[in-house]
């Protein structure tokens, strides 16, 4: 049920962000498990990321997987912490402790895997 | 002591049964409880529905809800799939006995960034397991991870932590791999996993498609250690755990007809024993499934129920040929008391026909089953299976108290005893039909090979097919050897010629015996008239003289008296 409410939202965001013509907006979602080490890290790489390169372009919600595990099924996430870029389209799904900018970029499309 | 023993038996392993037909036999009780267990094998041998339907049947007999975990295909396909094996998941799903989630895993959407772990996998499966109070669980294939996550000693190490948690959870778990070259697994999951490891195989051979099953390991506990086979059908799995039973069965004392009388009378003149094992064996045409029928015909007339296995002929065409030698089965299969089941050898494999045969048995429970011939299953290169397959049969029907009656075919070139799958160790009646040839005919003869446990004859019957059912004769053996058909006709005939006579010449001797006792009583006769003739005339001679003799002494007297003399003394008369 929240699940799919979450993804009519999306949508509907998806939508108003296409209809709006304005620059691409980032969707971003962090879920991670609990507040380990990892999960710490996670979080503080991926927001001076987003600081840096998509500033006031994007939208970062991070879910404790402990506090909501049904999300866990609903979006195919199997290893913690783990970024989803719900938009702009391709998903992603950006894996680990962000700590890999360079790829982190890549994920985000940022940056092309091969360019400097 | 008894305390102990107590105690040990609480520490043993405990299980948790699959509700599989036979894997819980050869377990002995299912699988470790709490514990996880590896099924391995090849792609399509089956892994998926054998851990569905241990989930399924869980669910449904033992009360004990379940969690899928599909990497592989979702939930869709899987209900679709193990529709056909009768399981309605979604219903399971609806009643909360089962929880189904699909991990979907895209390598080309994941991009690795550092350390991570499986942590949202757990979370997920905790969730799943919390959310239906799941008691079992299946990991279908967990291998996928390592093609979408490429970090495989981060990998192990989580499933390591994964298989540990668990154990720590105490689920009863599955998890499937696929079959690596020389591991069990692709990845080796049977270092994480190795309490309980089964092999499944799926194998080709002479065009036909085999599968097995294998206990490779089962920590704590005794296990069967075989290859069994197995049979994905519609009503799931079902491994057949033949071999693994001892030579303890019941056996029978009773005796039942063979359907020919006088081969009753070789057997110790009662028939065979009920659940014994009976070979009929010749070549083709000596008669083999006309004593079958026979014998089928007797146990109707009894009440009882006769499976027919036919391997080459239909039904109907058996049914025909039966009534041209007045054997009419048509109406003991009207009358609900035989079977007939037809099988192609060539249709599927050994041990599908096995099962399928086991399964028809079980269905039908007849007290005889007949199998015409065994040597159909024969194709190729494939005896020894075969020969398993027979033993496995025979096991089974001893088992369960029926006497079953094969039959092969032997070739002409073989040599006699060396037949029949090898199977005649197993046999405890062994009929062997053959033909006699003599004097431009070929006739059948029939002789008991061997009869375990009863006095039975050694000699050969002629075999005959008579407008009324099978019928033994006595042969003549004589300086020209066996003599059949018309030879035995011959001599017959010659020999109730030669009865003829000698009753003739009894009967004039008897005749003549007779006549001189006739005679000799006649001269009895005549010797005792003259006899008597002799004593009348010297009796009559006797009384004369003595008449005579007294006369004289009277008138002697009477001289005396006249001449007035003395009187005489009396001994003075005597001596005159």
């Amino acid at each position: 049920m929240k699940q799919s409410d979450s993804n009519k939202e999306l949508a509907n965001q998806a939508f108003e962000l296409a209809a709006s013509g304005t620059e691409q907006k980032y969707l971003l979602r962090l879920y991670i498990a609990g507040s380990t080490p990892q999960s710490n890290r996670a979080v503080a790489n991926i927001k001076v990321i987003c600081e840096e390169h998509l500033k006031g372009l994007y939208e970062l919600e991070v879910i404790d997987l402990y506090e909501k595990p049904y999300l866990a099924a609903g979006e195919q996430i199997i290893a913690a912490p783990t970024l989803i870029k719900q938009l702009p389209l391709p998903l992603r799904r950006i894996i680990g402790d962000m700590s890999d900018t360079d790829r982190v970029l890549v994920g985000l499309d940022l940056r092309k895997a091969n360019q400097k | 002591m008894k305390e102990t023993k107590e105690q040990i038996q609480s520490i043993a392993l405990e299980k948790s049964p699959t509700g599989i037909k036979g894997l819980d036999e050869i377990t002995f009780g299912g699988l470790p409880k709490g514990r996880p267990t590896l099924v391995c094998g090849n792609a399509g041998c089956g892994k998926t529905l054998f851990a569905m339907e241990f989930l399924v049947r869980g669910a449904l007999q033992y009360n004990e809800p379940g969690v899928f975990l599909a990497f592989e295909e979702t939930i869709e396909e899987l209900a679709t799939n193990v529709a056909s094996l009768g399981f309605d998941l979604n219903e399971l799903i609806a009643q909360k006995k089962l929880f189904i989630d699909h991990v979907h895993i895209e390598r080309s959407e994941i991009e690795v960034t550092g350390e991570y772990d499986l942590e949202g996998l757990f979370i997920r499966l905790n969730y799943a397991i919390e959310s239906v109070g799941a008691k079992r669980v299946v990991l279908d294939t967990i291998e996928s991870l390592f093609s979408g996550l490429s970090n495989s000693n981060l990998l192990r190490a989580e499933l390591r932590r994964l298989f540990r948690w668990l154990k720590d959870k105490g689920v009863t778990a599955i998890i499937t791999g696929e079959s690596g070259d020389k591991t069990f697994t692709r990845q080796g999951l049977e270092e994480y996993v190795s309490d309980c490891v089964i092999v499944l195989d799926h194998r080709i051979s002479e065009q036909s498609s085999t599968r097995r099953l294998r206990v490779a390991k089962y920590r704590g506990s005794i296990h069967g250690t075989n290859e069994f086979p197995f049979l994905i059908d519609e009503t799931g799995f079902s491994v057949l755990p033949i071999t693994s039973l001892g030579l303890d069965y019941h056996v029978s004392s009773e005796r039942i007809s063979s359907g020919i009388p006088r081969l009753d009378t070789m057997l110790g003149g009662k028939g065979y024993f009920r659940g014994s094992s009976i070979l009929v064996s010749g070549t083709a045409g000596s008669g083999k499934s006309s004593s079958a029928a026979s014998f089928a015909v007797a146990a109707c007339e009894r009440g009882e129920k006769v499976l027919y296995f036919a391997l080459e002929e239909s039904p109907n065409q058996i049914m025909r040929n039966m009534l041209s030698i007045g054997i009419d089965l048509e109406f003991w299969v009207k009358k609900g008391l035989l079977l007939f089941h037809s099988i192609r050898p060539t249709f599927c494999g050994l041990e599908m026909h096995l099962a399928n045969m086991f399964r028809a048995v079980k269905d039908f429970s007849p007290k005889s089953v007949i199998l015409d011939p065994i040597n159909s299953f024969i194709i190729g290169t494939n005896e020894m299976e075969a020969k398993l397959m027979m033993i496995r049969l025979i096991d089974y029907l001893k088992l369960h108290q029926i006497t079953g009656l094969l039959t092969s075919l032997t070739s002409l070139q073989s040599a006699t005893e060396q037949t029949d799958l090898g199977v005649s160790s197993l046999i405890d009646t062994w009929l062997l039909l053959r033909d006699i040839e003599i004097g431009g005919e070929r006739n059948r003869g029939l002789y008991i090979l061997k009869s375990r446990g009863m006095k039975h004859s050694n000699q050969i019957r002629e075999f005959l097919l008579t407008d009324h059912g099978v019928e033994l004769m006595d042969v003549y053996v004589g300086p020209e050897g066996v003599l059949t058909g018309n030879a035995r006709s011959a001599q017959e005939s010659k020999e109730s010629a030669l009865k003829l006579y000698s009753k003739l010449e009894v009967q004039r001797k008897q005749l003549e015996m007779e006549r001189k006792r006739k005679a000799m009583l006649a001269q009895i006769e005549l010797i005792k008239l003259e006899f008597e003739k002799d004593e009348a005339e010297a009796l009559k001679i006797i009384d004369t003289e003595q008449a005579r003799a007294l006369r004289l002494a009277e008138d002697r007297e009477e001289m005396g008296r006249n001449r007035q003399a003395d009187a005489p003394n009396k001994e003075s008369i005597e001596t005159q």
